[in-house]
């Protein structure tokens, strides 16, 4: 009666740990197969925005292998900022800061600031928001060009009490319905730009030692 | 399991020609008759989140569609072997795989159009539909059933997000096959059509409460069509006993 009982449950319990091994065989192949293309993807994502974001020709280094991490609170960010280093010949050119802010209308919104070495803007973009699609989402680039009008701006054009949006006196465009966008996003460039001005702080960029842990994807390689 | 026994000798034991209109009977039932869209209401999360526009529905309507299949088919093929007791995890233990590993593939392939479906990919794991169909029929079918009966309600739901998709692109942005270019490459951003210029957009229709709205103007229109088609029914039947009563008479 015992030996049935034994029976009873061992089988089944042989027959759901075998489909187990199945499954655990069959994804540790299919990922073996997609890590290396996975990685790739996700690189040439990451280089095509900085990409958007430095002057054509700027830079000849590897741009996704030279970067640091900063603290959040130096920029009022959400989250630790990276920032990837451009250099012509050694020369540091321009430094691209990925930073979040909280101060947006849904959650968090994620955007990759370029600065030259001159402390002028290079370019804005947004990479990741949860903003209300057709009013707060004017910011991307497939929908206007409103995050263009950073190119080449810096703290002195417009001065630094203008770094706000029109509605507070500032200017920036605001988008008509959606104002909390584009100043939260006002907001995170501003605190980028005063810390790069602070001191020699964006010089110090260039010279701190790259943080071990490589790019996103290529610790799998 | 011996009344999953019972029914598959029935089943397998049919002679050819019924099995004919079972088959008829499975896809009019996965189109129409009880579309897990429209009918059984599973999976109503990713259709009424991912259908803001025309090509997400297609994504994800392709990734539900492939889940499907090979998880009945799959299940079905397997189903003599599996007891009772661990039938669940089983199903389980199978459905997250393949959805694991299709999440893998399109990450690999389709890597802006898996950004975008985001979330919604992994989460076809809970969807409803598929344990809903392993279940229901591929635990007691042949496995060319099974997998008739996955693609037919795969086609079902897709069309649904297809259609709920489409129609808030149109009111939303007032296009069409916006964005085709993120599943079949550059070439295809030709694909989009402008339905109005200089659209201003009705916002409502991009947000989830247009979701809504949509899917119950859907829901609405098929219980018109099938009242409408119900009742030409009765009036056929009615029709013809009356003849036949004239007739006797």
């Amino acid at each position: 009666m015992n030996k049935e009982l034994l029976k009873n449950i061992s089988k089944p319990a042989i027959i759901l740990a075998l489909f187990g091994f199945v499954g655990v065989l069959l994804l540790s192949i299919v990922n073996q197969q997609t890590l290396a293309r996975i990685a790739d993807n996700e690189r040439a994502a990451m280089m095509k925005l900085l990409m958007e974001v430095v002057d054509e020709g700027s830079h000849d280094n590897d741009l996704l292998n030279d970067k640091i991490t900063l603290p959040a609170n130096d920029f009022n960010s959400s989250e630790a900022v990276t920032v990837y280093r451009a250099r012509k010949q050694g020369q540091p050119s321009a430094a691209i800061f990925v930073t979040n802010t909280l101060k947006g209308y849904n959650g968090s919104i994620q955007i990759v600031v370029g600065v030259r070495i001159d402390n002028t803007l290079s370019g804005v973009r947004v990479v990741k928001h949860k903003e209300t699609p057709g009013l707060g989402d004017r910011m991307e680039t497939r929908k206007s060009s409103w995050i263009l009008g950073f190119n080449n701006t810096s703290l002195h054009q417009p001065e630094l009490s203008q770094w706000a949006v029109k509605k507070d006196n500032g200017y920036f465009d605001q988008f008509t319905g959606a104002t909390i966008t584009p100043r939260a996003i006002v907001g995170a460039v501003r605190d980028v730009l005063i810390w790069t001005n602070d001191k020699d702080n964006l010089a110090s960029v260039f010279t701190q030692k790259p943080s071990l842990e490589a790019d996103q994807g290529t610790s799998h390689d | 399991m011996t009344d999953n026994t019972a029914t598959e000798a029935e089943m397998e034991g049919t002679p050819a020609t019924t099995s004919k209109a079972d088959y008829k009977k499975i896809t009019v039932d996965g189109l129409w008759n009880n579309n897990p869209g429209l009918v059984q209401l599973l999976g109503l999360c990713p259709l009424m989140a991912v259908t803001t526009n025309f090509i997400n529905g297609l994504g994800l309507g392709l990734a539900t569609i492939l889940t499907l299949i090979v998880s009945s088919t799959v299940i079905s093929a397997v189903r003599n072997y599996i007891s009772a007791e661990i039938r669940l995890p089983v199903f389980v233990l199978i459905i997250a795989s393949v959805v694991t590993a299709i999440e893998l593939l399109m990450h690999a392939f389709f890597f802006q159009l898996y950004h975008i479906l985001g979330i919604f990919i992994p989460l076809i794991v809970t969807n409803c539909i598929i344990i809903g169909r392993a279940e229901a029929f591929a635990a007691k079918n042949t496995p060319s059933k099974a997998f008739w009966d996955a693609l037919m309600m795969g086609i079902g739901f897709s069309l649904v997000l297809l259609t709920l998709g489409g129609i808030r692109e149109i009111l939303a942005n007032g296009t069409l096959f916006d964005q085709a270019n993120l599943m079949f490459g550059e070439s295809a951003k030709g694909l989009t059509i402008h339905l109005v210029n200089d659209y201003k957009g009705f916002l409502l229709a991009a947000l989830p409460p247009g979701a809504f709205i949509g899917l119950g103007f859907l829901l609405a229109i098929k219980n018109w069509i099938d009242a409408k088609q119900a009742q030409k029914n009765k009036m056929r039947v009615v029709q013809a006993a009356s003849q036949e009563t004239t007739a006797k008479a």
